[in-house]
């Protein structure tokens, strides 16, 4: 059994005006690779803080935290930066794409940022948008596309530079039920294989079947973590 | 990462025209307003520039500036003459005279006497008419500007322009007739004032009756001179003062500039066009990056460099500046353009140009500089907070 992530005491205490807040307070947990791990949870139980940590953007003040048997906290800033360009794909709540980009070019971004020509990174976009249902849409702004066409753009974004990990925060929250399904599910369908691993936060329990693990979180700790799979 | 920094800017069409019209309008106000600064201060010692031909002028010590007249003795004159190393000098005449019009109105001119024999000091450009016609008895040569407005005749429709001054219309100047032979053109005076050329035994009888008429001793140097060391000898036989060329004007101009309130008028515009420009377009700037925020954050996230997105923000700033610098540049030239024919004083050398491309690079420079660090500061963490 690989894992992609292994999380050992870790702690997040932010100081906010001389208050201190701890978000996270000695959170374990390990992250199978080619698994969909669940993190869920009431507001502020530090979930977002978590995939913070895990995805290399946010620094822990204590514990260890291995991406693929890497602790990024050793690592150099240049060499965190170049393992997050390959190795780690964002989905976000607001989806987060360049309103003046059209989809192709949103979705090139992280071949760009990985050295590719942008007119080879382009036609690769457009190809994984056809993946995911948009190859006609290729030219359109996130302004003249609807909100579950504009997340499976940011799907199709965090997956075109073949990342090992995909971090997606309440990718459903902005969407209606029926949206937020076919996005739950092109992402199991399309982005999870044996050598990729997603890691949802959600607050969202209709798509809660969707995870083959689910790390339940309140007050900065790991409360309960159940295997859906074993449930199964 | 270029072209995603170019559709950043241009994405949002009312910011980016914002930040241009910002910029353009700080590039209008620093080559617009120096640019007629300089207009007027060329105008302080047009005439010396006009004159041309001497290499030194001769006038006396007490002289601050060009039109700041203090007459010597015509005797003065054959001093300089005897002095080693000048090839000629001759005398002119330059004084404020009354000339009465048609109307039976007065008009204060500026009267440049010209030696009787060989015209040295004339206008530069003859438009109408030959110098040499200041041979004839009661002569003179108007400029075509005062000539066509304050020395015209009066219009026969009430309230309408004047008739121009033509070849053989009269003027009266100390109640002696003067006729027009000639209308020149030359350089417009500080004061606007209408210049009349004559011959100085002319000028002199124009003149109120006065002990020392002679303006200034115009002197040519022998070819191979060294000018600065035929002032030098000049000053000390004559006693007098002795300025090439290029210095007069420089004593000229450094009087304006230190006795009147020209510097400190044109330089607040200038300092003002800058600093509401630096604001406006910093300001816009920062606004622009500080609402493109968020879209720096997922860049960051995604594994995007400071470095690069300092070279995507030095970009934006450089294309915003270029397009508001061309901008203003090209609506000063625009301006000059239109107004070279009117009074207004416009000159639009290159170093102006060099100077507000320097000031909108400190513009741009703080702009981009606030949005750096904005920028920099940047947790990536802010890409997970909705």
């Amino acid at each position: 059994m690989n894992l992609a992530v292994r999380c050992q005491n870790l702690v997040k205490v932010y100081d906010t005006g001389g208050q201190k807040v701890t978000a996270l307070n000695g959170i374990n947990l390990d992250i199978i690779a080619g698994q969909l791990m669940m993190l869920v949870g009431p507001s502020g139980c530090g979930k977002t803080t978590l995939i913070s940590v895990i995805a290399g953007i946010l620094d822990q003040d204590e514990g260890l935290c291995e991406l693929f048997g890497e602790n990024l906290l050793a690592m150099r800033s240049k060499d965190k930066l170049n393992f997050r360009a390959k190795n780690i794909g964002f989905v976000f709540q607001a989806f987060n794409l360049l309103p003046s980009l059209n989809a192709a070019e949103n979705v090139s971004i992280p071949l760009i940022i990985n050295g590719m020509k942008r007119a080879e990174a382009e036609r690769k976009a457009i190809t994984l948008l056809e993946q995911v249902g948009l190859g006609a849409r290729w030219k359109s702004l996130p302004s003249q596309l609807s909100g579950g066409q504009q997340q499976r753009v940011a799907i199709a974004r965090a997956l075109v530079h073949n990342p090992r990990l995909i971090v997606c925060d309440e990718p459903t929250s902005a969407l209606d039920h029926e949206t937020g399904r076919n996005v739950m599910k092109l992402l199991k369908d399309v982005a999870l294989h044996k050598d990729r691993t997603l890691v949802i936060v959600t607050h969202d329990a209709r798509i809660f079947d969707f995870a083959d693990r689910i790390a339940e979180m309140d007050d900065g700790h790991i409360v309960e973590v159940q295997d859906k799979r074993e449930q199964g | 990462m270029n072209h995603i920094a170019l559709k950043m800017l241009m994405g949002d069409t009312g910011k980016y025209i914002g930040i241009v019209m910002g910029l353009t309008f700080a590039s209008l106000i620093m080559t617009q307003q120096p640019a007629i600064f300089l207009g007027i201060m060329s105008r302080t010692y047009s005439f010396i520039t006009d004159v041309g031909l001497p290499d030194i002028w001769v006038i006396d010590p007490k002289v601050q500036f060009v039109d700041d007249i203090k007459p010597m003795q015509d005797t003065e004159l054959y001093r300089v003459r005897g002095i080693s190393g000048v090839e000629w000098a001759m005398p002119m005449y330059k004084g404020l005279l009354k000339a009465r019009l048609l109307d039976g109105t007065f008009q204060t001119c500026n009267v440049v006497g010209l030696d009787d024999a060989t015209l040295i000091g004339g206008p530069p450009v003859m438009l109408e008419g030959k110098i040499d016609d200041l041979r004839r008895s009661d002569s003179v040569i108007v400029d075509i500007d005062g000539a066509s407005e304050k020395l015209g005749k009066p219009s026969l429709i009430p309230g309408g322009k004047p008739i121009p001054l033509k070849i053989g219309d009269n003027l009266e100047l100390n109640d002696r007739r003067a006729i027009v032979v000639g209308i020149a053109k030359v350089t417009r005076t500080f004061q606007s004032q209408p210049v009349i050329y004559t011959t100085y035994s002319r000028a002199k009888s124009y003149a109120p009756k006065e002990r020392k008429l002679l303006s200034f001793v115009l002197v040519k140097a022998k070819k191979g001179q060294d000018l600065v060391e035929l002032t030098r000898r000049i000053r000390e036989s004559t006693g007098l003062a002795a300025y090439t060329q290029a210095d007069f004007k420089t004593l000229t101009y450094e009087y304006f500039m230190h006795n009147t309130g020209i510097p400190i008028n044109f330089g607040t515009s200038v300092l003002l066009g800058f600093i509401v420009g630096a604001a406006i377009a910093g300001q816009t700037f920062y606004n622009f990056t500080l609402g493109n925020i968020m879209q720096f954050g997922v860049l960051k996230a995604m594994g995007t460099s400071n470095w690069i997105l300092l070279r995507m923000i030095l970009l934006q700033a450089v294309l915003v500046g270029s397009i508001g610098y061309g901008l203003g540049v090209g609506l000063t030239a625009l301006f000059g353009f239109a107004m070279r024919h009117t009074i207004l004083a416009f000159k639009f050398p290159w170093q102006l140009l060099l100077f507000s491309g320097a000031g909108i690079s400190l513009i741009c420079a703080f702009a981009a500089i606030i949005s750096i660090l904005k920028v920099i500061r940047l947790e990536p963490a802010i890409v997970f907070k909705g």
